[in-house]
């Protein structure tokens, strides 16, 4: 390419970027005073649920907290101080555990990630080679029996498959704990500690895993039978190439984008699935975090959970999108 | 000679066993309150009676000694009312946003597929969680929180037809007629939109069963009534000394899903749609 043409095509990119970015941030302004109106519709509001915790009923005492809370000052109002102090990254104090909102959730991220990227890489390994076997494989016993596993998976609720493998591998054979995530104290070297956490993470990751791997299977399947049949994989079978190099370079490579945008979309319901997973194995994660907060209608809590989660599910639409870009040089920047 | 859609479902297995099992699901439903009048939480024998070893009771008995067939059928009552209202619901409000801004576009759409967007970029199940507890848990509130995060995949698949629609000859017809819009959209629009809506409501009645299910499950159910996934919640703390307790409720929640998904796959191949999986 000469220089003149590079130049216009990473100025292109540089736009399709910005582009994006602004149609994201206005996005999230709109979620986030949904968010906002959303919390303050809930009957009651922090100040009662502070007094309630300390059981301090005193009227004039509630109030005092309300207007130093801000409560008390019109909606708009408060809103637009909320904006600003979302903006500021000033995300306030959970008043049910006492720590600052970012702290709770910076402590949190990392369980939750680990368990979100080891499930949906599982259950996209999984699901493309079962997928890609079903279609080589199309409309005979072991398509169907893929078929047949696939809607399974796909029926049977997460919690139902966490508590079979508890009572399979816990209850009855022993093998794997059964909540946490490490059971190590003290000394242990690095690779005693990372065999404690896959040993703690293996059933979680399975039970919040099957649902997808389901979705994937079938996905996966359907892209390639549309795949398969045309001309460009015909040619490269009259090239005389070899099995595997052509399902592999010619076809997968293609019925693996709508894959990509697959896993995209489903970040949050990940994150939804996980609240489930990491309650019934006692995962510390965002999910479970989550949980606690509604539970105790912590509202600064709630809220910066909510908006984490959205802000994720942003960025990851995002990348998705780069990645498309990467992977199929027809789709054009717009 | 074009079989006619009655054939076609009736000769597709995959409908008729879904058709068969859901129909088994609502016959249980049906016939809950009439063999079981006393209702699903009264006490009824010996706590923990394994199933299979007393007639009597031939789920057996939970940790507090009640009858876990009557459950079982009244939990039917609630989980396939709260699917089949939850995506009822979605429904018309998906159809509503979706008509409007695929009929109309501009500015109407513009600011509704905003409004969408917004919706589906809370995790859904964080999202019904928190508007279940703001609301307090009751079977109202509940449906209302499954449809509220069910209705954007209705109205972005109503919209995607309905830009469809718009540029097709039947419709410029109508509107060189001077038909009023109302008309186009309800008479001759709509009804050419029906197939992929009535496939996809069919999984959107399973993934309500399953996300109720997942609310109960946490203890964020209607305390007032008995559900599949309520079952599922209250067995979970008796694990060790009764796993049917948790898998007889489990196996319900997974057959309506499974039923409801063969319906849908049944039911797509025979309208044709093409509804990607």
């Amino acid at each position: 390419m000469d220089p003149l043409a590079e130049r216009a095509a990473a100025l292109n990119f540089l736009r399709y970027i910005l582009r994006r970015l602004a149609q994201a941030a206005l996005l999230l302004g709109i979620v986030i005073v949904l968010q906002f109106l959303l919390l303050h519709l809930a009957p009651g509001d922090v100040a009662d649920v502070i007094a309630g915790e300390s059981q301090a009923s005193d009227p004039a005492f509630v109030q005092q907290l309300r207007s130093e809370l801000g409560l008390d000052r019109p909606l708009p109002l408060q809103l637009l101080l909320h904006l600003q102090r979302v903006l500021t990254l000033d995300w306030g104090q959970a008043h049910s555990m006492d720590a600052p909102v970012w702290q709770l959730i910076a402590e949190r991220l990392p369980g939750t990630a680990l368990l979100m990227v080891s499930a949906l890489l599982l259950a996209i390994v999984l699901g493309v080679a079962m997928g890609m076997v079903a279609a080589l494989h199309a409309r005979s016993g072991l398509d169907g029996l893929i078929s047949v596993l696939a809607l399974l998976c796909y029926a049977t609720p997460g919690f139902l498959v966490g508590i079979g493998l508890i009572l399979v591998f816990t209850v009855q054979l022993q093998w794997l704990p059964m909540s946490g995530m490490s059971s190590i104290y003290g000394d242990a070297s690095w690779w005693q500690r990372s065999v404690d956490t896959a040993r703690h993470l293996l059933m979680p990751m399975l039970s919040l895993s099957l649902f997808y791997v389901a979705t994937y299977t079938r996905l996966m399947r359907a892209a390639m039978l549309e795949v398969l049949p045309m001309d460009h994989v015909r040619t490269a079978r009259a090239k005389g190439l070899g099995r595997w190099r052509i399902v592999w370079h010619h076809a997968a490579r293609n019925a693996l984008l709508p894959i990509v945008t697959m896993a995209g979309l489903q970040v949050s319901s990940l994150l939804g699935g996980s609240v489930i997973v990491e309650t019934i194995f006692g995962w510390p994660g965002i999910g479970r975090l989550a949980f606690e907060a509604v539970f105790k209608r912590d509202v600064p809590l709630v809220m910066g959970i909510l908006l984490l989660s959205s802000v994720l599910v942003l960025l990851v639409s995002l990348l998705v999108d780069l990645i498309y870009t990467r992977l199929d040089p027809r789709i054009r920047l717009r | 000679m074009m079989s006619t859609l009655p054939h076609r479902l009736a000769k597709s297995i995959t409908f008729m066993v879904g058709a068969g099992l859901l129909l088994a699901m609502l016959a249980m439903a049906l016939l809950g309150p009439w063999l079981y009048p006393q209702g699903p939480w009264t006490v009824v024998g010996v706590p923990m009676i394994w199933p299979g070893t007393d007639a009597a009771w031939p789920l057996g008995t939970d940790a507090l000694g009640r009858d876990i067939l009557a459950g079982l059928l009244h939990g039917a009552r609630v989980s396939l009312l709260i699917g089949a209202a939850a995506t009822t619901v979605a429904l018309c409000v998906g159809i509503a946003v979706g008509t409007l801004t695929g009929y109309f576009g501009g500015w109407v759409d513009d600011l509704l597929m905003r409004l969408t967007d917004a919706v589906q970029t809370v995790p859904p199940f964080l999202l019904v969680i928190v508007v279940v507890l703001i609301v307090n848990p009751s079977v109202v509130s509940i449906v209302g929180a499954i449809a509220l995060i069910s209705w954007p995949t209705v109205a972005r698949l109503v919209r995607a037809e309905f830009m469809r629609l718009r540029e097709t000859d039947f419709v410029s017809v109508c509107r060189l007629m001077g038909m009023k819009p109302a008309r186009i959209i309800f008479l001759q629009m709509l009804p050419n939109a029906i197939p992929p809506i009535v496939v996809s409501s069919s999984i959107m009645v399973a993934s309500a069963i399953l996300i109720e299910s997942g609310l109960a499950f946490l203890g964020l159910g209607d305390p007032n009534v008995i559900s599949w996934g309520t079952m599922v919640g209250l067995g979970r703390s008796d694990l060790r000394a009764g796993w049917y307790l948790v898998v007889i409720p489990g196996l319900a929640i997974m057959l309506s899903v499974l039923a409801l998904n063969l319906l849908g796959d049944g039911l797509n191949d025979a309208l044709n749609t093409r509804l990607s999986p």
